[in-house]
């Protein structure tokens, strides 16, 4: 929640000042689930709702770093990031429906009278199957259609309208209670997960301690990418497609790994987001949703690894603040940051930050 | 330079911070309670009007002295129709405002989003629309209908002369869990009256279609094989096309009745209605039904709503859940002051039998043991006022039955309300 | 029995009273006892009676009686039939005819006698023959084979989805013992299949083509702003609702001003739509999208802000609840092709506005002065404003035709569904996928899209319902924009990057 304070350091006092307050942040991260299991009246006690919130917002950080990869570094605008993360979040989901009913079927199955899982519901009350599913659903549709998608050289706005009919489509198909995945109202009311009572500070902890692991492996994954030969050709791509082309590179295979690594990212922040707020449904994959990312990428500043993390701590923090404190009003507040970002702050917070440190 | 960007960065992560935490700077010596209704996104729609329902219902009680000496202070929070966040803010009513009810939530994914977080803070929730059973949580009272108290009287309605004495049904409903559950209910029911699967038509449409065209044109088709009514529990939005296109195709309500389970005065808003006239609407509730508490009741809505200049006042209109939000309220704070406490043991303990003299012209009790109202039954029909005309009632309120017989399984399930169903 | 001796009584009674004690009596009795009040009405017409049973279809007994019957829908099919009953004996043609239809849906066994004496003495041609279909159904029950026979020859001549019912159920084991009857019942019933066939086929691809104009008409002005502009507007969804709450509007304001004239509001409301939807686009292209263009990945985060905005300024000013747009007199109801086949006016209307509004859009672009202009922008800005073309006044006013356009489209959604602050939200995708797949910057392209986007859906929901349907058909484009990533109608160019 921090970062503000850590990214203008970092501009003013070199790396190693850098380091240090981000080992703080890191530290106030991983302090933040152990001060939740404090007593409810000791003063330092962080409470469940905190620790969730942040927790969220964790998860939505993971994703808006997951499409700034393929946003601000290979310049491919996806709309339908909310797909791959929903995906996530079903896959576990499912695993948490299976061990909240145990051998009965779970309970809108039963509504629908159907007397025995769907084909492919098995394995999922194994936890090992139900994380392979976390990564095989979302980076297998990313594969076949990015696959498709680059070889016929999709690209710029249409690739981005595309996406977007894609979780659209996603989002009709589980809203149809025959497709197995609790319609509307997707999965609720999980009991327990390996064992453990998911409503319990530990396991609550537990998951928030994880939840910031994705992230800071994440954070290294990006800042290697960024780094590496294959982060420049990724560059490159998004600057001039055809130059790179001509220079005798084929940009199908990079296009297609950076965005098959983002949609597993995405999915795995779904399947960590799912037993933190208790609720998986369909309205995940709705555009609106995958638009919003977007804007948390664009504010807080693309081509950056900070950036998008500081976008959508910020989005998601006025968004839990603005609908207390101005509940009819915050979408104005919203929709007016939208345009003052785009217009006046091309680069995001980042770049204002930057600026000032240069100037 | 330097120093203001510092300043600037850390008012910006003070602010951030302070999301978490709590804005408990206000008057002591009050009661808080939540309101948690979508104010924007897709249910806006319908939950805005029970967001100032609840306001003046809070203030009526106020004006009288308010619950145990203490005034109530409402906390209105937007969860923005977005499932999550409908648990998250509940979660931020119970533990940081500390409220001591909530009134809130329409649809059922929204309340079984925040069912855990109740159950598990042991908060106390007031659901105040109509739903599809299969559930009862000690945390939870609903003051909407269940499936036996609206459904079941309306097809048996149906079925009688006066109904038109249908044969053939056709199941019309949005694809989500309160269609499906009612549906399944009603075709058991059907079945058990000698209906046989043929003439029973099942389709469902996605949320917010918009092109009923191909769906009148086989409601036509199935018309032509013997009395038919259409029994729609089509989603709020979806309606004014529906109608709309039935009206156009030239179905009338003569040849073809609807009877309708999520259709009230509030959606007949958006509705030219004259080319409805003669289709029904089950509710346990209708702004047209005519006695003293009911003329108050809508007067003084009426007046709030011009007194607060809310949108559309000078046409502001009562329905079924806003009526279910009043009693509700009303019976909590009946509980509070019985119990003497906003302890949500204790008031669960007087909320049992308690009673109230509602608008729909009966005196409501709550269930002493199953959290549901006992409810009139009400079928309505549409005038061109768009107003309904009561044409049957029950004798008397029923009693909820929030799980039905009617599916399987059901006759093990204990009537009183259990953690975690 | 008592009650049905003390109606026959009356009813011996009835011709010494006159019809106003007979509406007095009427409103004091109980439903039911009302109801068999009118089919005895109906099955003995009384010439006198006609107004009573006119006046009963408005709710009340006499046009200056201010109580009200309740009725239910039963009571309210009788009066229908009673009425047609008594319509039998009016000496205009079309009352006739348009009586004898109603008779051929509602006609009761007991009428059988007063319809043959009707069909003996009828000289019109069409009512005789409409009074026919409507004597035939009740003859089906005939005692003699050889007037069943005749009744089930005629019956195979309409296309009534009723008379299939009917001679399915004369087929059905045992019910029908003459084996000359059944034959012809058989060959009857093929004939009538084959006719509701025809009808099906054509109402499937009426609503096709109506789809395909509702999806025209809100991506004809995304076909500009983005196609010609390239600018991503996701808040051209709210440009229709501007257009449908202009609508609304003006609806509100003629019915104060002027009441006489507000069968004609779609007609005005559909500049007053255009100049306000215009007028923000406008601001908007000004005050926003003129900072973006060549960014179009920022404009679509901007005009989403807008597009939030503008959601939620309505839903202050208006209220989150739908507005009601009524359809006008000449918009309501529909014309009966076929016994299975009603061709909704509004939807006719629409069609026939759609193609209008393409037209006028394409002369627009090709033939005049402004057209050109935009053109040569949109193909090479630099160029133009080389030539001295003001590019930003192009802009603008392009962005403006575009928006204005959307309000147009929005004045015909009012007519078909709701009118609310999220109306714009449900056609944005659909809007895009009809542009891109239509290819980007061509007009014919977009026609061709939309009808056969609306086509597609239509042919597939029978089958596999809506859900799935849509779900293909996003599918098919997806595979589709493989094969030809510039859409149906490309730009053929060489420029490269």
């Amino acid at each position: 929640m921090n970062q503000p304070l850590l990214v203008t350091a970092t501009q003013k006092a070199g790396p190693r000042l850098t380091l240090a307050i981000g080992a703080t942040i890191i530290l106030a991260l991983l302090a933040l689930p152990l001060l939740s299991l404090l007593p409810a009246d000791h003063n330092l006690q962080v409470s469940a709702y905190t620790l969730t919130l942040v927790g969220k917002i964790l998860c939505y950080a993971i994703v808006a770093l997951a499409l700034d990869l393929v946003w601000g570094y290979a310049g491919l605008l996806s709309l339908g990031h909310g797909l791959f993360f929903a995906l996530g979040g079903y896959a576990m989901g499912m695993y948490l429906m299976r061990q909240a009913s145990g051998d009965s079927l779970p309970a809108f199955m039963t509504f629908l009278s159907w007397t025995e899982l769907p084909w492919y519901w098995a394995g999922t009350q194994h936890f090992a199957w139900a994380l392979c599913l976390v990564v095989l659903a979302p980076g297998l549709l990313a594969l076949v259609f990015g696959w498709f998608a680059f070889r016929s050289r999709i690209k710029g706005v249409y690739f981005s309208i595309m996406t977007q009919a894609l979780t659209f489509a996603g989002m009709l198909l589980f809203f149809r209670n025959e497709t197995g995945f609790g319609g509307n109202n997707g999965f609720t009311s999980f009991r327990t997960i390996l064992g453990f009572d998911i409503a319990s500070q530990g396991t609550r902890a537990v998951l928030f301690l994880l939840t910031v692991a994705l992230l800071l492996v994440s954070l290294y994954l990006g800042w290697c990418l960024a780094r590496s030969k294959f982060g420049r050709v990724l560059t490159a791509l998004r600057d001039a497609e055809n130059r790179l082309m001509f220079c005798g590179y084929d940009p199908r295979g990079f296009k297609l790994l950076v965005w098959v690594l983002s949609a597993v990212l995405c999915g795995l922040a779904g399947a960590l987001y799912v037993p933190q707020v208790g609720i998986i449904n369909p309205s995940e994959m709705s555009p609106t949703n995958s638009i919003e990312a977007a804007v948390w990428v664009a504010l807080g500043g693309r081509g950056t690894l900070i950036g998008p993390l500081l976008g959508a701590g910020l989005v998601n923090g006025m968004k839990s603040w603005f609908t207390v404190a101005f509940p009819e009003f915050w979408l104005f507040f919203l929709g007016a940051l939208f345009i003052v970002v785009t217009l006046y702050l091309p680069k995001g917070v980042i770049g204002v930050l930057k600026k000032r440190n240069q100037a | 330079m330097k120093r203001r960007s510092l300043i600037k960065a850390f008012t910006l992560s003070a602010g951030l911070a302070a999301m978490g935490m709590s804005w408990t700077l206000q008057a002591a010596e009050t009661i808080k309670v939540g309101i948690l209704h979508s104010l924007s996104g897709t249910m806006a729609i319908s939950e805005t009007s029970l967001k100032d329902m609840a306001l003046m219902t809070i203030e009526q009680i106020n004006a009288k002295g308010g619950v145990n000496g203490k005034m109530l202070e409402p906390v209105v929070v937007d969860p923005a129709s977005n499932w999550p966040l409908f648990a998250e803010k509940s979660r931020q009513l119970l533990t940081q405002d500390k409220v001591a009810v909530v009134f809130g939530c329409w649809t059922s994914v929204s309340r079984k989003s925040v069912l855990p977080v109740f159950e598990e803070l042991n908060g106390l929730l007031f659901y105040p629309v109509q739903y599809e059973g299969e559930e009862l949580s000690p945390n939870v009272f609903y003051t909407g209908a269940a499936p036996n108290q609206q459904a079941i009287p309306a097809v048996e309605y149906l079925m009688s002369e006066d109904g038109g004495a249908a044969k053939r049904y056709f199941l019309l409903g949005t694809d989500y869990v309160y269609p499906r559950t009612t549906n399944k209910i009603l075709r058991a029911f059907l079945h058990s009256k000698g209906v046989a699967d043929k003439d029973i038509e099942e389709v469902y449409t996605p949320f917010g279609h918009s092109d009923y065209q191909t769906i009148v044109a086989n409601i036509k088709k199935f018309s032509a094989g013997g009395k038919t009514a259409v029994i729609s529990t089509v989603n709020g939005d979806s309606n004014v096309p529906f109608y709309k296109e039935l009206a156009n195709q030239g179905l009338k309500a003569t040849d073809v009745p609807v009877v309708a389970f999520s259709v009230g005065e509030e959606e007949l808003r958006g509705i030219d209605t004259k080319p409805l006239v003669g289709h029904l609407a089950a509710w346990n509730y209708f702004e047209s039904v005519d006695n003293p508490v009911n003329q108050k009741f809508v007067a003084d809505w009426k007046a709030y709503a011009k007194a607060r200049n809310l949108p559309g006042a000078d046409k502001a209109v009562t329905n079924d859940p806003m009526e279910a939000t009043y009693v509700g309220i009303n019976m909590w704070a009946q509980a509070a002051e019985k119990a003497k406490s906003t302890d949500v043991d204790k008031v669960r303990e007087a909320l049992a039998g308690q009673s109230f003299k509602a608008p729909s012209g009966y005196t409501l009790t709550m269930d002493k043991t199953n959290h549901h109202l006992h409810k009139p039954v009400m079928i309505g029909e549409i005038q061109d006022d768009g107003q309904f005309s009561v044409v049957w009632e029950t004798e008397q309120p029923l009693r909820a039955q929030p799980w039905s017989p009617f599916i399987p399984g059901n006759d093990k399930r204990p009537d009183y309300a259990v953690k975690g169903n | 029995m008592p009650k049905a001796l003390y109606t026959l009584l009356l009813l011996l009674l009835l011709p010494l009273a006159t019809h106003a004690s007979e509406g007095e009596f009427f409103l004091t009795s109980k439903p039911a006892d009302q109801a068999r009040l009118l089919q005895d009405w109906a099955a003995q017409p009384d010439a006198a009676r006609l107004a009573l049973l006119s006046e009963l279809k408005q709710g009340r007994i006499a046009a200056d009686d201010t109580r009200k019957v309740r009725l239910n829908n039963r009571l309210r099919g009788l009066i229908d039939n009673a009425l047609a009953s008594h319509q039998m004996l009016s000496d205009d043609t079309r009352v006739r005819l348009s009586a004898a239809q109603q008779l051929q849906k509602s006609a009761q066994p007991a009428q059988v006698a007063f319809l043959d004496r009707r069909f003996a003495i009828e000289a019109d041609a069409a009512v005789r023959a409409a009074l026919g279909l409507a004597l035939a159904n009740l003859q089906l029950a005939a005692s003699e084979p050889s007037v069943r026979l005749a009744a089930v020859r005629l019956l195979g001549e309409t296309g009534d989805p009723q008379a299939r019912t009917r001679l399915q159920a004369l087929l059905e084991p045992g019910a029908e013992t003459d084996a000359a009857v059944r034959t012809a019942a058989q060959t009857s019933l093929a004939q009538v299949e084959h006719k509701l066939l025809i009808g099906e086929l054509l109402g499937q691809a009426f609503s096709g083509l109506s789809l395909g104009s509702i999806l025209l008409l809100a991506a004809l002005g995304l076909a500009i702003t983005f196609g010609l502009l390239g600018v991503i507007n996701m808040a051209h969804g709210e440009m229709l609702m501007l257009g449908a709450y202009s609508t609304y509007m003006v609806q509100v304001m003629m019915q104060r001003l002027a009441p006489d004239a507000i069968e004609f509001y779609p007609l005005i409301a559909l500049p007053v739509a255009f100049a306000i939807s215009a007028g923000v686009g406008m601001l908007l292209e000004r005050t926003v999208i003129r900072h973006l263009y060549g960014r179009p990945l920022e404009t679509l985060l901007a005009t989403w802000g807008i597009s939030l905005i503008l959601i939620q300024a309505i839903r202050l000013l208006f209220g989150a609840q739908n507005v009601e747009v009524s359809n006008p007199g000449w918009l309501s109801g529909g014309l009966q092709v076929l016994p299975n086949l009603v061709l909704p006016y509004n939807r006719m209307v629409i069609i026939g506005f759609a193609l209008a509004v393409v037209l006028l859009t394409w002369l627009l672009l090709n033939r005049t002065r402004l057209g050109l202009n935009v053109r040569a922008v949109t193909q090479n800005r630099n160029m133009a404003a080389c030539c001295g073309v003001s590019t930003g006044r192009v802009d603008m006013l392009a962005f403006g035709l575009g928006s204005g356009i959307a309000g147009l489209g929005g004045v015909a959604l009012s007519q078909v569904g709701n009118v609310g602050p999220d109306l714009g939200q449900s056609y944005i995708i659909d809007s895009f996928l009809v542009v891109v797949l239509g290819g980007v910057g061509q007009l014919a392209g977009t026609l061709w899209a939309a009808f056969g986007l609306g086509i597609a859906n239509k042919l597939l929901e029978p089958q596999i319902g809506a859900v799935l349907g849509k779900i293909l058909i996003l599918a098919l484009i997806i595979l589709f924009i493989q094969k030809r990533p510039q859409g149906l109608f490309a730009l053929k160019g060489r420029v490269i990057d």
